[in-house]
């Protein structure tokens, strides 16, 4: 039995894993886009970019996924699954990388800011020389549970039938019903997958609090 | 595009429907309540098993799928005999999940209490369970609430979840009322806004709580 289902969960292995890495990277440039929007000094910027992380922290990813792939196409615009589901997990994860992005900007210290003033530094380069290197550092652990939640969430790309594990294993099931087997199997490959980035986690926060009291 | 007329015809339907959404919601955050406690004091144990065994379960169930965590229980147990319905399943589910969230809730109260309340604790020759009844966790739980209000709000947001296993909630309604007319904008729309001036009309209550907890 397993010769004849490895091979299929490993198809389904690249497409999360494609899922995950594509909407992580989309996932960063909104976070950052956001995240400085919402601290930006012009108004509309910052209505902007708080209505967009409202909107998508006040409804949950299969929400959005939904209407993404069924509401959207009677605007005309029709994704292929792979497109919408990378968009709703981009978005979604964007929406919640603001608030790491912005709440690690304004933990860098006042006084880091007004020593860049003093020194003459423009303001881009006060953001990329003093500001972001210091919240950047914090961010990272922020970062990795995201990511952990990102893997967590393209599971539900199955349930657009876009053939993730989630969706081979369930495929599976329905033909040669072992659910014992196939569900627990599904489960140990999204753990281990994860451990990576949790380990990774771990180690970035004893990285970050050595030295410190 | 957009059909008003539609709109008006189904909105009451989805609305029904909430009430299981919000039954599910409060049932699954009582069982995450009541887990999320065991998993911190099994955490804290000095018998290594026990405390081995809660932290592993709790680093398992959060680095899975809440979707497949639900098929396993749906799928699996029927096979050993334990069928449950699509809601009992639901809310063991994501309360489960869940659970795992709290119980770090729960663990950042405790560790915030003084070691002086437990030194006293001591002194005052408080058994192990007076002192957390009346000692820690009357101290731990009460600045926490807001971060639980929190995740009340976010347990809500994912009981969309629980239509994979075809409980009928807001979501299971819509679908069905999309896949009727071929009209998913309409139903889809409503809960998407349903959700967001639910979401985020309490949120902002929880910030209002958080304020008032500060202030004292």
């Amino acid at each position: 039995m397993w010769f004849d289902i490895l091979p299929s969960f490993w198809e389904g292995a690249k497409i999360t894993l494609e899922l995950t890495l594509f909407s992580a990277i989309l996932a960063l440039f909104l976070a950052f886009i956001a995240g400085f929007g919402r601290l930006s000094k012009f108004r509309a910027v910052r209505i902007l970019a708080t209505t967009y992380v409202e909107i998508f922290r006040g409804t949950s990813l299969f929400v959005q996924l939904f209407w993404i792939y069924f509401a959207l196409p009677l605007f005309g615009i029709m994704l292929p699954k792979f497109a919408a589901g990378v968009l709703a997990l981009a978005l979604n994860a964007g929406a919640y990388g603001s608030e790491i992005v912005r709440s690690t900007i304004i933990s860098v210290p006042k006084g880091q800011t007004e020593a860049a003033i003093a020194l003459n530094m423009t303001p881009w380069q006060r953001t990329r020389l003093v500001i972001l290197p210091q919240a950047f550092v914090m961010m990272l652990p922020a970062f990795g549970n995201l990511i952990i939640e990102l893997l967590k969430g393209t599971a539900l790309v199955s349930l657009v039938t876009l053939s993730d594990l989630t969706f081979v294993a369930t495929v599976l099931n329905s033909s040669i019903m072992r659910p014992t087997e196939i569900f627990s199997v599904l489960l140990i490959i999204y753990f281990v997958i994860s451990l990576p980035f949790t380990r990774g986690i771990r180690w970035i926060e004893h990285r970050l609090s050595a030295g410190r009291y | 595009m957009w059909n008003w007329e539609y709109t008006i015809k189904i909105l009451p339907e989805i609305l029904a429907a909430l009430k299981i959404t919000i039954s599910a919601t409060f049932v699954a955050f009582l069982v995450a309540l009541v887990v999320g406690l065991m998993l911190t004091l099994a955490r804290r144990s000095h018998f290594r098993p026990l405390s081995l065994t809660a932290h592993g379960f709790v680093e398992f169930v959060r680095s899975t799928p809440l979707l497949v965590q639900l098929y396993f229980i749906f799928y699996v147990l029927p096979e050993y005999g334990l069928s449950l319905s699509p809601f009992i399943a639901g809310v063991i589910g994501l309360g489960l999940h869940y659970s795992t969230y709290l119980s770090e809730v729960y663990r950042g109260g405790i560790e915030s209490i003084p070691p002086g309340q437990w030194e006293a604790a001591k002194a005052l020759n408080f058994s192990p369970l007076d002192t957390w009844r009346k000692i820690i966790l009357p101290q731990s739980i009460p600045p926490v609430i807001p971060v639980m209000g929190n995740y009340l709000i976010t347990m809500f947001k994912e009981t969309p979840i629980l239509s994979a296993i075809t409980l009928v909630e807001i979501m299971q309604t819509a679908k069905m009322l999309g896949s009727h007319s071929f009209r998913y904008l309409e139903a889809f729309t409503i809960v998407g806004v349903l959700f967001l001036v639910l979401s985020y009309s309490s949120s902002l209550m929880v910030r209002r709580l958080e304020v008032r907890l500060n202030l004292r």
